[in-house]
């Protein structure tokens, strides 16, 4: 499966070493019917020359973002190892190749009629960020929204100036590791603003994204809090290179991350949760 | 139906094979050992030797006789031509601002694999599940598999490390394979009792006009493949393998992964050798001028510290989490992946050990320390 080619068309630097690409598809393969997919799911960006490497969908899932002859991919990506290093020195008008969409998404449809509680922790935000819009456009037809969000220092926040808008529609609970002297806001881990919630579990859904260890702590205080382990969704990371269930890279016990996740319901996963070095 | 090709007919069959345009593959003398290679007539074959295997062990012997599959296996598995080690996927090229990427697609060859044993067989058998019956295929893979011709043998005797019979897949063929010989040396007879499996396979029968086997020549045939089955039953690495998923979930935190990650030199030896492993990397490389692309595809091993690697480290990061990675993956996940076992009894993995890990052996290990902390718990 060969990567179609995408031109970067707006370059936004969240914080350092952090960034967040528009993409579209080149003008030549506008012909093409754009590319759907669900929150959650995750594209395989191309480097030209360097390699691959996965990235999750930040962008709408539908509606908003199609624009003009193609829609619009968005991708925050943190530059971390060759290929996103290669991608970070990406500018407005280069190019890029995408293959995708891959995996198993947000299951939306569990939070009709529930409270939702959306937990991130760093870049776990941005796959996030297509079910805050799904929310704020009324489409998930949730009862509530809450945000959960930690992050390592008020400067290391992501989509700032969006976080500020969503505040009208989305209690935000908001938490860094390390404050900067004027950071209002909660010091410490993100689990506990959440232990210190009032939460029915009963009629909760909960989506985590973020490193394992907060993801598994957060995971406890909801257990506590009465959520079932049926309406806790995980998304999960492994080292991945053919996306397709071939390349065997991504194994988490039975699972393929690449195709049985990232997404998984934390029902289903418990036991694999609780093995070191798996 | 069973027929009577003599010994000295080997070579008919083989050319009868080669006639219809297929490219040969079997077992050849290399390096001291028997590994597959290209074959173009019964004289590339090793007539007259047999394989020594025990634990981190491989010789070859003499045979008193002419036997041509008086060996088990060698170091190679029939997956070097299937699931290519190293192979071009794309082509890409980059001018100003404009990347384009061309698929290299090969025109794939027509293989025959000559002397292909029960357990190779379900070891395609498991390919064929992981790389072409899920959403997404090994196209390569899939040509080269489409076009196979098969021609199995049943085993007469095994090497000290095979375990067929522990894991239901041999020594007799029961799969489909074009054509299935049986080789039998009595006195001064040597013949082979041979059937098809399929049409192309009637076709080479039919060019060879053969006659139909007696009762004699296959009471004698198919009595040494019964005779071998019963004694690899009573043979040390026999085991009873039904339980082997539910086993190794309840262990995955077991001391015995700490004893053998000990002797484990996490070499990657038994997963090229294995004939189901099938984990793969890619790779990227451009020319000087940084306009020319390429990625290639590669075998690669969940005993590397790459596979599992991840911004801060390999999740594996220890070669106890890689050994229990192959084997929990091998004997239990495999199940719930992909409805079998990965594993197919044929010993690679423990002689090819340059240590001598025994997986029978580790089984047992796990079983036993099970048992003995279940036992320990029990007492007041």
């Amino acid at each position: 499966m060969t990567p179609s080619i995408y031109q970067v068309i707006h370059r936004q630097e969240e914080f350092a070493g952090t960034f967040t690409l528009r993409l579209q598809v080149q003008r030549k393969n506008r012909t093409n019917p754009p590319m759907r997919f669900n929150p959650g799911q995750f594209n395989m960006l191309y480097a030209f020359g360097t390699g691959e490497s996965a990235i999750s969908f930040s962008g709408l899932a539908c509606g908003r973002e199609l624009e003009g002859e193609g829609s619009i991919l968005i991708h925050t990506i943190r530059a971390q190892g060759n290929v996103t290093r290669a991608l970070e020195c990406l500018r407005e008008g280069d190019t890029l190749g995408v293959r995708g969409p891959f995996g198993q998404g947000w299951p939306l449809q569990k939070a009709k009629g529930k409270e939702l509680l959306i937990i991130a922790g760093g870049l776990g935000l941005a796959p996030l960020r297509p079910v805050i819009y799904a929310a704020l456009e009324g489409r998930l037809a949730a009862n509530k929204v809450r945000l959960f969000y930690g992050a390592r220092h008020p400067s290391e926040l992501l989509y700032r100036e969006e976080l500020e808008s969503w505040a009208k529609q989305i209690e935000q609970e908001i938490s860094v590791d390390h404050g900067d002297g004027t950071w209002p806001g909660h010091i410490g881990v993100i689990t506990d603003p959440l232990q210190a919630a009032r939460i029915d579990g009963a009629n909760t859904v909960a989506f985590l994204c973020g490193p394992e260890i907060m993801m598994r702590f957060c995971i406890q205080a909801l257990l506590r809090k009465g959520v079932p382990a049926s309406a806790i969704s995980l998304s999960m990371e492994r080292n991945m290179k053919c996306a397709t269930g071939l390349c065997g890279h991504c194994q988490w016990g039975p699972n393929f991350i690449c195709k049985d996740g990232p997404v998984f319901c934390y029902e289903d996963i418990r036991p694999w949760l609780q093995i070191r070095s798996l | 139906m069973d027929y009577l090709l003599h010994a000295s007919d080997l070579e008919r069959l083989i050319q009868a094979i080669y006639k219809d345009g297929y490219q040969i593959f079997g077992p050849t003398i290399n390096d001291k050992a028997i590994t597959y290679g290209e074959i173009s007539s019964s004289a590339d074959l090793p007539q007259g030797w047999t394989d020594i295997q025990e634990g981190g062990r491989y010789r070859l012997k003499r045979r008193t006789d002419k036997a041509f599959f008086g060996y088990a296996v060698g170091p190679h598995s029939w997956k070097k031509y299937l699931q290519l080690p190293h192979r071009p996927i794309w082509k890409a090229s980059r001018q100003h601002q404009d990347i384009e990427v061309i698929e290299i697609q090969e025109t794939a060859p027509k293989l025959a694999f000559l002397g292909v044993r029960s357990c190779e067989l379900h070891a395609i058998a498991i390919q064929d599940r992981v790389l072409t019956e899920g959403d997404y295929t090994n196209e390569n893979y899939r040509q080269r598999r489409a076009q196979l011709f098969t021609v199995a043998v049943n085993c007469t005797s095994a090497a000290a490390t095979c375990f067929c019979t522990a894991m239901n897949t041999g020594p007799e063929v029961k799969l489909p394979s074009d054509l299935t010989l049986t080789e039998v040396i009595e006195g001064a007879a040597h013949f082979f009792l041979i059937r098809s499996g399929s049409a192309s396979g009637a076709q080479i029968l039919s060019e060879l006009s053969l006659r139909p086997a007696g009762m004699r020549e296959k009471n004698l045939a198919n009595g040494r493949v019964q005779q071998l089955d019963e004694e690899m039953r009573k043979g040390p690495r026999h085991f009873d393998s039904s339980d082997l998923k539910e086993l190794l979930y309840r262990n995955l935190d077991s001391p015995s992964w700490d004893k053998v990650a000990e002797r484990c030199l996490s070499c990657a030896n038994c997963t090229m050798a294995c004939p189901t492993c099938f984990c793969s990397t890619v790779e990227d490389t451009t020319d000087l001028s940084g306009e020319h692309s390429e990625r290639w595809e590669r075998w690669d091993s969940c005993f590397t510290a790459d596979l599992s690697h991840l911004t801060g480290g390999p999740v594996r990061s220890d070669t106890r989490s890689r050994y229990r990675q192959w084997m929990t993956h091998k004997l239990a996940t495999w199940q719930d992946q992909f409805g079998s076992s990965g594993c197919v009894g044929c010993g690679r993995c423990i002689t090819w050990c340059p240590v001598g890990i025994d997986l029978t052996e580790e089984v047992r290990s796990i079983r036993d320390l099970e048992c003995k902390q279940a036992g320990s718990q029990e007492q007041p």
